[in-house]
């Protein structure tokens, strides 16, 4: 098990925000010395652009941006050609759609997901439904926004081209079993792409044993800087896939007729000068969470969930959606209290914590509430800041949470 | 300055105006009658999503409804807004609102002009709720607007 007391020390924000409980780890993350220390060695070191230099600082960035494919690599068990960065999951999950609009589907094609989506891996679903004529079914969820394989199998069908949904949900954290449904989605002949933006920062994912086709997710949600995303793709797929934007860097050549030769992936999906900073920073998280291990942070994040739901299941003034799932962020509302109140009354005593829809504007149809308080962990909280967090949900009411104002 | 005014000046009882237009929203139902302008605020904000209505007929502002799920601030302010202005003429209601937004951003106001409307004073120091304290005053400015824009 980790020692989080130490690793404390490896985030200066705790120093700096000596009272801060931050409990919004789902939106994103915070950051650890190594990352910031990595992205600004950039600006004071090493400033160049890629790909694109002669000199030697620029080989330097050269080898920090594409070496960092082989460090995600690692990191997801893939090869590093294999390995795309965009500037966030959003931008991943735009590929993949635009992708396989493009190139892969055809009228009347069905893409089977979930209503527990995060916005992003719905909406350029919906464009594909209106541009392409592709049609959108949804896998019936648990009441905690859990895919059981028997429902899976009763939704999917020969129709069914690809299966998008997150390894991880955003709102409830339930745990998809991903690798059984790319078997059966495989069995099929569907692809199955999956957003990973809360599960890749929170457990050992490995994508050749899970098989799944595509797998998208964020730095910033990983203690790495904020506009960097990273897409896998089997190579044989990225290869088939027409990139969204063109532009520099990504082109081996072309004509004023118009014709266009790309490169190969990787680097056919990265037009334009990347975040160069970003991805090097990147590069500094993978390895800083691979060092403490995806494992102890998933055991110790686990153990640290269980705890904090134990002790709000005995504050009568709060209502619970998720406790039953063994994982995720904590999703609740003090009852009769509008979760953005609740989340002000927390925001005053110190404790950050996202309130609303969290993007998922249709799992209300499975929650049956329309906006929630979402306290989402990570592998540096504290059972000490669980019970400062316990203490404040006991004392959310409708008079507190005016009292703010006051 | 009034009786009731120096009343507001009373942080529990601004507390305690919250908490009333919040528990019992006045002009809270909507109607389908006609001669009802209506602006749906759903674009400025995912979290209150609200609706209102408003009569506006010759000069007079005479009716305004409201309805949806929002928060506290959300709520009162905009039952606060709907009592302020219903029976105002247009100009009366644009001055109040002006009046408002200058509160709200933390300016000089007349606090005689906006009566229980200065409950949402300490708004402006919780940035991120300033997009509530206006959702429904920013409706009802809409409406205005648009109603002077048909008049000419």
């Amino acid at each position: 098990m980790i020692d989080v007391y130490k690793i404390r020390e490896d985030f200066p924000i705790f120093r700096n925000q000596p009272d801060l409980v931050y409990f919004d780890n789902g939106a994103t993350t915070l950051k650890p010395q190594c990352v910031i220390d990595a992205v600004s060695d950039f600006y004071l070191r090493h400033t160049s652009n890629v790909h694109r230099g002669d000199y030697p600082v620029a080989a330097v960035n050269d080898r920090l941006y594409d070496g960092t494919r082989a460090v995600i690599a690692r990191l997801l068990n893939c090869g590093e050609k294999e390995v795309v960065f965009t500037h966030n999951a959003t931008a991943s999950l735009n590929q993949v759609a635009y992708g396989l609009g493009k190139n892969f589907l055809k009228p009347g094609d069905v893409i089977l997901t979930t209503q527990a989506e995060h916005a992003s891996n719905l909406l350029p679903w919906y464009r594909l439904q209106k541009d392409y004529g592709i049609k959108i079914e949804y896998i019936p969820l648990d009441k905690e926004g859990n895919i059981t394989m028997e429902a899976f199998e009763k939704t999917m069908h020969k129709g069914v081209k690809a299966v998008v949904i997150a390894h991880v949900t955003n709102v409830l954290g339930s745990v998809q079993p991903v690798k059984e449904i790319a078997a059966a989605a495989h069995r099929y002949g569907a692809l199955v792409a999956v957003d990973g933006a809360q599960s890749v920062p929170h457990m050992k994912i490995d994508v050749k044993d899970l098989d799944v086709d595509f797998l998208s997710f964020s730095a910033h949600k990983m203690c790495g800087p904020g506009g960097v995303g990273v897409l896998y793709g089997k190579y044989s797929l990225l290869e088939k896939m027409e990139p969204v934007f063109m532009g520099g860097d990504m082109n081996a050549r072309f004509e004023s007729c118009g014709s266009v030769i790309l490169k190969n992936p990787p680097v056919k999906f990265e037009a334009g000068t990347p975040n160069i900073e970003g991805v090097i920073g990147l590069r500094a998280a993978a390895e800083y969470l691979m060092d403490i291990g995806l494992d102890n942070i998933h055991a110790y994040e686990k153990q640290l969930r269980s705890y904090f739901i134990e002790k709000m299941k005995k504050l009568d003034n709060i209502e619970i959606y998720n406790a039953d799932n063994v994982y995720g962020p904590v999703d609740f509302n003090a009852k009769g209290v509008f979760s953005q109140d609740a989340a002000g009354y927390l925001a005053s005593r110190n404790i950050a914590v996202r309130s609303g829809n969290h993007c998922a504007k249709i799992l209300h149809e499975v929650i049956g509430t329309d906006s929630t308080v979402r306290a989402s962990l990570y592998f540096y909280n504290t059972k000490e800041e669980v019970d400062l967090c316990v203490e404040a949900c006991r004392d959310i009411s409708v008079e507190n949470a005016i009292g703010i104002f006051f | 300055m009034n009786e009731k005014m120096s009343m507001l000046n009373d942080p529990a009882v601004l507390r305690e105006v919250i908490m009333d237009h919040y528990q019992y929203p006045r002009n809270h139902e909507l109607t389908k009658e006609e001669g009802y302008r209506s602006v749906h605020m759903a674009s400025d904000s995912c979290i209150d999503d609200i609706t209102v209505q408003s009569k506006i007929t010759g000069d007079i502002v005479e009716d305004i409804r409201f309805d949806g799920v929002a928060c506290t601030i959300a709520t009162a302010s905009t039952s606060i807004m709907t009592e302020l202005l219903i029976g105002k003429t247009k100009e009366e209601a644009d001055l109040i609102i002006a009046e408002y937004f200058r509160m709200i951003d933390h300016q000089d106001y007349d606090a005689d002009l906006l009566d229980e409307a200065v409950a949402m004073q300490n708004v402006y120091k919780q940035a991120n709720r300033i997009k509530c304290a206006t959702i429904g005053w920013n409706a009802m400015k809409q409406m205005l607007e648009e109603s002077e824009r048909q008049d000419v």
